[in-house]
């Protein structure tokens, strides 16, 4: 078979909201860019996001500013956060929104026709740029169009399976073209990682089918850390019911407008987990409680939370809330404007991600970048609602310049005839590969998976339960090259397609179980039974996992990454909490 | 919340198998769940009994539009149609879409539609925004019913129904000449905005090829998010064309879009 072959100065893979700005703004720089994208351009899991986008623009409150929207941040990531990300995402959001709508993205408007801002938990002031609630898709559809008017060449349901690296450096990859079955390689002068999350390592997510850290594996083999990856987040309502419904999200932007919690005994519950700030709580707080009041017997028959906004007035909700609307009258046959939902928590983000320098997203292994969701260092232990849209904007945009910088100086690269070809033996090997007789079945793996994740590293984890995980785990990947297609016919064929994917859902699965058994403390994202306060030591570090060669994977805590002049601004958080 | 929903229980699904040169319909019996969707049906028929069958699905949430087939006929989303909304005494049928080629069973080649979006000028802001109007310190100013006009449109998941059911590229395959009732709508979206200054009615009437269409409605019966396509969109942009292309209306000057630039040229086409 004659190989496809393209080049490319700067190669994005991914096309959700950090894929297609990171590519936009490449090939703005002038570099000759491609964007590689698992399904059809326009379906990647932003289009999902609901809520809105947080950006200190103060058309709703004029006393915000970036320095309190970088203080909300790191208190909503209990401080473990990169503190220059943090800062660089609250400076730039402003500008990446209004450069949003100056590319024709339509936003709901103030009585001053400005953007307006709703409320999220964790923000100080009402800061989420917003459209109704489904501010994903507009953004999406928004650098979908403003991608295909750039001159970046779109390479849709195609697959990648393997960067290839010439010595050190990062210099293409391989993968196939999902249908027609046929292989395809890329050399690139950089390569962007935009590959998302991974939320698919659950059986309960809010996550796309294509959410299976691709972007992770491939880093980690080609040499990239990564950090903070024991941090996943369960957004505290998800739909319980009915079954195949189960995890859709339910947004944040429901509490925001007014929708208020309670257990079966109509308790409004929040008053006992954070008075403060009740349903407006960061998302791992809301999670929590939910958990626990379903676990000590409060939870509803469904076995989650009620949620209601039947309260308030229906024409408003409807307005407000459209989609949320839609999905429980049509999916659960449920009317919110005079009923309450029932919510329980879903895996819904990856804190955690490749380890890439602030200000351009690249990685310690020359020619690889990573943004968004794939990135890892903004959120820190608990990422706040409405801070991935601009996360996705801002260092979207920062790897895509940065990417084309290195493309510039650097002179043209070749893909080594011999990693190819092992890249090549790899995929055909789930095809056609030999050992019929010990053939793992991909959708049964991913079925085992689901138990193992589900049972060991969910919310709530401890020494017993994440030490069973990780031998299951090790066992799970030790068979997993014995994972073969069910069938070997090549042209869209789902469980070829499977295959590393699960495999790929494997190594992120080890990735969290083992950061989380190293991390001794509760803090965000993670909570440990058997440790259940912040420890000092941990509140100092981030865990940093890399591999070397063949080697496993290696986890060592690395100091958080701080600034010394946001330091003020850190401290006076900390002591306006602390009075409080 | 469940006293109203049906138990689940044994059903048939009849699948469409094959690929360009030839298909039939397959069937397959399973055990449903309560509140399953057709998509649920087809993904566990997928794990248990076919693996090799070939369906497009990404969020399951009825919000990317990826899983466009034909159940029981009619054009629908697979994830958000349950299967105890369907008639419980015969086979449930799924197929692909008609209007584009068919890859592999329910699997369809819908990338037409990528390059007809490619043809269309995207949002480019007006030369004489003005300080104070429509702007404030750079900002843009845009009022809530504008909004709420054009948020209508932008709703749409581009799960390609409207074009499937649509019988100018159903029956007629007249790809090469009309945009298609997605089009109509993204070209309604941009026309509606406030702060938009291209003038794309030439477009719209010429290689869009409004004029074909005979408001059947069938593109706004199919819409999963409800949008009000012919009456909308399509209706009042053909109104606006033949406003624009009245002879005598151009000699006086007097066209709606008066001011609006022109788009650059467009290269050909976009044959399916």
């Amino acid at each position: 078979m004659t190989l496809e072959h393209h080049d490319y100065d700067v190669l994005v893979l991914g096309s959700g909201g950090s894929g297609l700005r990171a590519a936009i703004a490449a090939a703005e720089a002038g570099a000759r860019t491609a964007l590689v994208c698992k399904s059809l351009l326009g379906k990647a899991h932003t289009v999902m996001a609901e809520g809105g986008l947080a950006a200190a623009l103060g058309n709703v409150v004029p006393a915000d500013s970036w320095s309190i929207h970088f203080q909300d941040t790191l208190f909503g990531g209990k401080y473990l956060n990169n503190w220059r990300m943090a800062e660089l995402h609250a400076k730039e959001a402003p500008d990446r929104v209004r450069e949003l709508e100056h590319w024709g993205a339509v936003f709901d408007r103030t009585p001053e026709r400005l953007m307006s801002q709703r409320a999220f938990g964790g923000h100080t002031y009402r800061r989420l740029v917003h459209i109704g609630d489904r501010t994903g898709l507009e953004m999406i559809r928004t650098l979908q169009d403003k991608t295909v008017h750039s001159n970046v060449e779109v390479f849709m349901e195609t697959t990648i399976t393997t960067l290839i690296k010439d010595g050190e450096r990062v210099v293409g990859c391989f993968g196939y073209r999902r249908a027609s079955g046929e292989q395809i390689s890329f050399s690139a002068k950089a390569l962007v990682l935009a590959t998302g999350g991974s939320g698919r390592i659950h059986k309960i997510t809010s996550n796309s089918q294509d959410c299976t850290g691709d972007g992770y594996v491939l880093a980690l083999a080609a040499g990239a850390e990564l950090v903070d990856m024991e941090f996943v987040q369960f957004h505290p309502t998800g739909m319980v019911y009915p079954p195949g419904v189960a995890g859709l999200l339910v947004t944040e932007a429901v509490r925001g407008e007014g929708g208020i919690l309670r257990n079966k005994d109509g308790e409004r519950f929040m008053e006992r987990y954070d008075p403060k700030r009740m349903e407006l709580s960061t998302r791992d707080v809301v999670a929590r409680a939910i958990y626990t009041e379903v676990k000590e017997g409060r939870g509803t028959p469904h076995g989650g939370a009620y949620l209601d906004v039947s309260h308030l007035d229906s024409d408003y909700v409807r307005r407000r809330l459209p989609s949320m609307y839609d999905q429980f009258l049509e999916l659960a046959g449920v009317d919110i404007t005079k009923e309450p939902m029932q919510v329980g928590p879903t895996c819904h983000y990856f804190m955690g991600g490749i380890k890439v320098d602030p200000d351009t997203g690249e990685t310690r292994v020359p020619g690889l970048f990573a943004t968004g969701e794939a990135s890892g260092g903004m959120n820190g232990a608990n990422r706040l609602g409405g801070n991935s849209l601009g996360d996705l904007l801002v260092f979207g945009r920062r790897a895509g310049i940065g990417a084309a910088e290195t493309a510039n100086r650097t002179d043209a690269v070749s893909l080594p005839v011999g990693e190819v070809a092992a890249a090549e033996a790899q995929v055909d090997h789930y095809l056609n590969g030999d050992e019929r007789d010990q053939i793992e079945n991909p959708f049964q793996m991913h079925k085992d998976l689901h138990k193992v994740m589900g049972d060991g590293v969910g919310i709530f984890r401890d020494r017993e339960g994440l030490t069973d995980a990780i031998t299951k785990l090790e066992s799970l990947e030790g068979r997993a090259d014995n994972l073969r297609a069910p069938s070997n016919r090549i042209d869209y064929n789902p469980g070829w397609q499977l295959c590393p994917e699960v495999k790929n859902m494997l190594t992120v699965s080890l990735m969290v179980a083992r950061a989380a058994l190293l991390r001794e403390e509760s803090r965000g994202g993670h909570s440990r039974l058997d440790h259940p306060a912040y420890s000092d030591y941990w509140g100092e570090h981030n865990i940093v996992i890399h591999s070397d060669g063949d080697k496993d994977m290696s986890l060592t805590p690395a100091p958080v990454v701080k600034r010394d002049e946001l330091e003020e601004l850190v401290e006076a958080r900390k002591e306006s909490e602390k009075a409080s | 919340m469940s006293e109203t929903m049906a138990a689940g229980g044994p059903r048939t699904l009849q699948i469409w198998r094959g690929d360009l040169t030839s298909g039939e319909l397959v069937d397959y019996e399973l055990e449903t769940e309560p509140g399953m969707v057709v998509l649920d049906a087809v993904l566990e028929i997928q794990r248990s009994q076919a693996p090799d069958l070939a369906v497009r699905w990404n969020c399951k949430a009825a919000k990317c539009g990826s899983c466009s087939a034909e159940i029981n006929g009619t054009p629908r989303l697979m994830c958000k149609t349950r299967l105890d909304h369907l008639p419980a005494d015969e086979p449930i049928r799924v197929e692909p879409m008609k209007a584009f080629p068919v890859i592999r069973d329910l699997v369809t080649d819908v990338s037409w539609n990528y390059r007809v979006n490619e043809q269309i000028t995207p949002f480019t802001p007006r030369d004489d925004l003005k300080e104070g109007v429509d702007l404030k310190n750079g900002d843009y100013l845009i009022d809530q019913a504008d909004t709420d006009r054009m948020s209508e449109f932008r709703k749409c998941i581009e799960c390609f129904l409207c074009q499937d059911v649509c019988h100018i590229l159903r029956d007629h395959h007249m790809h090469n000449r009309y945009y298609g009732p997605r089009f109509m709508v993204r070209m309604a979206s941009l026309d509606m905005h406030p702060l938009d200054g291209v003038d794309r009615l030439d477009q719209i009437a010429d290689e869009g090829g409004i004029g074909l269409c005979n408001i059947t409605k069938c593109c706004t019966e199919v819409c999963p998010e409800g949008i009000h396509i012919t009456d909308n969109a399509i209706i009042p942009m053909k109104e606006r064309v033949v406003d624009t292309h009245d002879p005598l209306l151009k000699v006086l000057g007097r066209t709606p879009n008066k001011g609006r630039r022109k788009p650059p040229p467009r290269s050909e086409d976009p044959e399916l």
